[in-house]
This record gives C-alpha cells, sequence and structure tokens, in this order.
C-alpha cells in the first residue's frame, strides 16, 4: 500500500516536470508551427470521421430511447428533442467522444512517442540541443485543445440531426416536435460547460500518452505496453475530471 | 580535445562505470572496444550527457561539460554530432529532411543553402539520389549514412558513433570506417567510436581504449594491441580468428 501511494506520487511528479518542460520557449518558431499544423491535421482531421459516425447513432439511438420510455400522457412530445439534444451536449459529445478519442488518439500519441524512444530518435533530438518535450509534446496538447472543441460542437450537430433524421424516420418523433425541443429552454451555459469539459479532456488525452511515451524502456513489446497503459489512465483520469468539472460547473 | 576525468555510474546498486578516465585528441580517431554490456554505450551516453555520472568530470576543450546548466550545455550541443547505434532517424522525415532538420532548427539558412548543405554532407557519405526516401525504405549501410550525413550538417567539432557497423556486412562495415576517419581528419573533429569489431580496430584506431567490465583495462592502437601484455585484450583480439592466424 505504501508502496503504491508513494508510485502514484512519484508518476505525478515525473508527470509534472515532463509537461512543465514542455511549456519552454520553442527553439524555431516557423518549425514549432509547422509541427502545430502537423498534428491538428493528424490528431484533428483524422478523428473527423469517427467522430460523426458515432455521434450519428448514438443521437438517433437516444431519440429512439426517450420516445421508447416517454409514454404518459402528461410529458409534451417535444420533450424527445430536450431529451437528445441535453444528453448529447452535457455528456455524450464531451465525455464519451472524449474517451473513444482518448483511444484512438491515445494510442497514437503513446505509440508514436514510445518508439521514438525506444529507437533512440528522442536521444537524437536532446543531443543537438533540441528540447524534446517542447519539440513532440507541445504542439500535441496545442493541437488537441484547439481541435477537441470544435470535434465535440460537430458532435453535438451530428448527434442532434441524427436523433432528429432517425426519429422523423422511425415515426417516433414529429419533424417540428423534435425541432421546437431542441430549442426549448436552451441554456448558453450547458455549451460553456461541455467546452470546458472538452479542453480539459483534451489536454488529458494528448499529456498523458505522451507521458507513457516518453517514458517507454525497451522494445516493441513495451511499447505496446505504453500504448495500453496510456489508454487506460488517460481514460479513468477522464471520468474522474468529468465527476470534478460537473461538480464545479453544474452543482 | 574531449577528456574523461575519473568518471563513475550507477543505476541504482549495479555500478556500470567505475573510474574510467581518457581523452580524445582533436583530428583524431578514439576506439572504445569491448564486449557487450562492458559499458561502452553508458559511457558515451555519459561523455554527450544523455546520462548524469555520479562522480567524475567531462571537459570539452577544457569546458567543465558536468557542471554547465542546460543553457550552457545546449553551446556545447550544438558543437556535437552522433550516430547512434540504429541511426535514429526521424521516421517521419525523408533523408534530405533528416539532414535539413538540424539546419532548420539552429541556423538562418535559406531554403537553397539548406538544400546546398543538405547534398553536401549526403556527397561526403557517398549517398546521392536517395533524398526523397524515407528511413524505412533504406538499407542498414545507408541508414547510417545517412546519419553521419545529420550528424555532421551543422559542421560539429565532436563526433560520436555508437557501433557504427553493427547490423553490417563486412564490406559496408569497411566503408562507413573509412568514412569515419575520412570526415575526422579532413574537418579535423574529435571522434569517438564505440565498437566490438576487431576490423574497425584496425582499420580506424588511432587510439584504442578497452572496457572491462565498466574499467579501463587497457589503452594503446591498433599497432599495440596485437601484442598486449593483458590476458582479457588478447582473448578479446584473440576471437578474431583471422588476426590469431596473422599473429602467427
Ligand atoms: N538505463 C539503464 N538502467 C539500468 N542498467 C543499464 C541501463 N543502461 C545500461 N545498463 C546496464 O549497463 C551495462 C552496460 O551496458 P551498455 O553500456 O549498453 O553495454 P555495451 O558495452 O554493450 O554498449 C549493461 O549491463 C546494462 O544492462
Ligand atoms: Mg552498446
Amino acid at each position: 500500500m505504501v508502496t503504491y501511494v508513494s508510485n502514484i506520487f512519484y508518476h505525478i511528479g515525473r508527470y509534472y516536470s515532463l509537461i512543465a518542460r514542455a511549456f519552454s520557449k520553442p527553439e524555431k518558431n516557423y518549425v514549432f508551427r509547422k509541427r502545430i499544423f502537423e498534428e491538428i491535421d493528424n490528431l484533428g482531421i483524422g478523428s473527423l470521421a469517427i467522430v460523426l459516425i458515432m455521434s450519428v447513432f448514438m443521437g438517433a439511438v437516444i431519440t429512439i430511447q426517450a420516445a421508447f420510455g416517454f409514454t404518459s400522457p402528461w410529458i409534451p412530445p417535444y420533450a424527445i428533442g430536450v431529451a437528445t439534444r441535453d444528453s448529447m451536449m452535457l455528456e455524450f459529445s464531451p465525455t464519451l467522444v472524449s474517451l473513444i478519442l482518448a483511444g484512438k488518439v491515445g494510442s497514437n500519441i503513446a505509440s508514436e512517442i514510445g518508439t521514438m524512444r525506444v529507437s533512440e530518435q528522442i536521444d537524437a533530438l536532446e543531443i543537438m540541443g533540441v528540447n524534446s518535450s517542447t519539440h513532440l509534446i507541445l504542439p500535441k496538447i496545442i493541437a488537441s485543445v484547439l481541435i477537441n472543441p470544435f470535434l465535440i460542437v460537430i458532435s453535438m450537430f451530428a448527434g442532434i440531426i441524427g436523433g432528429w433524421g432517425f426519429g422523423v424516420l422511425t415515426h417516433v418523433v414529429t419533424p417540428y416536435g423534435y425541432l421546437y425541443g431542441i430549442q426549448y429552454d436552451f441554456r448558453t451555459y450547458n455549451v460553456v460547460y461541455a467546452l470546458i469539459k472538452a479542453a480539459v479532456f483534451a489536454f488529458i488525452i494528448s499529456s498523458v500518452p505522451a507521458y507513457h511515451g516518453y517514458y517507454t524502456k525497451g522494445g516493441a513489446l513495451e511499447v505496446g505496453q505504453s500504448s495500453t497503459k496510456a489508454v487506460v489512465y488517460s481514460s479513468l483520469l477522464i471520468l474522474l475530471f468529468n465527476f470534478i468539472l460537473t461538480q464545479l460547473l453544474l452543482a | 580535445m574531449i577528456e574523461v576525468r575519473n568518471i563513475s555510474k550507477s543505476f541504482g546498486e549495479k555500478q556500470v562505470l567505475k573510474n574510467v578516465s581518457l581523452v580524445a585528441e582533436q583530428g583524431k580517431t578514439t576506439l572504445v572496444i569491448g564486449a557487450s554490456g562492458s559499458g561502452k554505450t553508458v559511457l558515451m551516453k555519459c561523455i554527450v550527457g544523455l546520462e548524469e555520472v555520479n562522480s567524475g568530470g567531462i571537459f570539452y576543450n577544457e569546458r567543465n561539460f558536468s557542471e554547465m546548466n542546460t543553457k550552457q550545455r545546449k553551446g556545447i550541443r550544438k558543437e556535437m554530432g552522433m550516430l547512434f547505434q540504429g541511426a535514429a532517424l526521424f521516421d517521419s522525415q525523408s533523408v534530405e529532411e533528416n539532414v535539413a532538420f538540424p539546419l532548420s532548427m539552429f541556423t538562418n539558412m535559406t531554403e537553397e543553402e539548406k538544400t546546398e548543405r543538405v547534398n553536401f554532407c549526403l556527397k561526403k557519405v557517398n549517398l546521392e539520389n536517395s533524398n526523397k526516401l524515407h528511413p524505412s525504405e533504406l538499407s542498414g549501410g545507408m541508414k547510417k549514412r545517412v546519419g553521419i550525413a545529420r550528424a555532421i550538417s551543422l559542421s560539429p567539432k565532436y563526433l560520436f558513433c555508437d557501433e557504427p557497423n553493427s547490423g553490417l556486412d563486412p564490406l559496408t562495415s569497411h566503408v562507413i570506417d573509412d568514412l569515419i576517419k575520412e570526415i575526422t581528419q579532413e574537418l579535423n573533429i574529435t571522434t569517438i567510436v564505440n565498437t566490438h569489431d576487431m576490423n574497425s580496430v584496425m582499420n580506424i584506431g588511432d587510439k584504442v581504449i578497452f572496457i572491462y567490465k565498466g574499467e579501463k583495462w587497457w589503452e594503446g592502437n591498433s599497432a599495440t594491441i596485437l601484442h598486449a601484455d593483458n590476458k582479457e585484450v588478447l582473448e578479446f583480439v584473440g576471437t578474431a580468428k583471422m588476426l590469431k592466424e596473422l599473429r602467427k
């Protein structure tokens, strides 16, 4: 137990110093800008398709389930629209999409940086006098934190539109009832809440796997292990911070 | 000139280097030889600062590298080039991008100047017409050559090569050895090479340091090593059959 706790503090300390080192001034601004665009392309654009597909189907399922549950005559028909909108915006888009991205993007980052570590590419950067942490990790963090909120907004739209499309197709909602529902009692603050979550989760998804990759020791087998650990820990942290942020922002 | 004074290095309980000292002179190739696991790579990583030493000092032209802060070290790092055991080329970049990388990072060269310098370095290592290839498309020997080209692109004062011949056939090994020797003399660099290859010792051993279980066991050159008055050295040399014949 004691070693377990001290282990946690060891990792937190090492994570903190790595990420703190990442936030230093880049060597050459134009090289750094190029790196950010590479990562936006790699981490953001590369995830668009999966986010769209997932969101459309999840919106559809939420709509159909809501219609199935709301059988009482006291519940107005537009409530289905409200339910889909709120589930998508508050929880599904920011949290579930981030969890999926923790799997996709997280394993990608951990294995990329882990491979660079075990093949001595990180040593090669250091020996040149390049701060490997700033060069490799910071662009990933910046790209994620910039692009994740966009992905989340796209996911919200896709989910709500998916709910509408499938709901109308399966006759569980009327086209106008649903549209009335998604506008009913709309709170801008919920969008702010979702975007804050998206940005915090993006930081976790990029920095935690980067940490696991950066301190990989050994060979291909260990790179695989780092990548698995990266996904597990970033997912757990997302769930933990989901709880903390919800307490702070909504309670 | 690089001077290593009494350095020791442990990982936890395990002492890997014990009181090692050596001097590497400018324009010459200093070879560090020894069996696998004797501590050659750790010694090199300590010299370049990728590992911290537990005691002792490393001096680059009288400048104490061990006592420098990150910023001061960076100044010396720009004077270093290193060829890693697996070449350590950046996978995501082409050959020319790899060689141009230090130039983009540390100089204000224009694209034309960079291209010119890249082609010059690639020509030095006899690797022309491969500029656009990626590391995954290169053979082991080509990777090492690109590694050397990248290491010399900023005209380093100090060159480090960790097992430049490992995984190469004898012919390619010879070519790489010659390249290192030539570049060292021509550009007047201080070069340290790790190897366990006796062919390299005979080819480029201006000075030879033999490491045995983390200690400096013997020092000499390619001529004196065959008649070394040291059991472990002779064992190491003797395992090369050809040399056994030669000594008779
Ligand atoms: N980071 C490390 N942690 C613990 N032990 C290490 C580390 N790096 C090297 N060693 C140990 O140091 C010894 C020397 O290794 P090395 O310098 O790689 O040998 P070689 O002469 O083959 O290059 C080996 O026993 C190796 O296990
Ligand atoms: Mg080695």
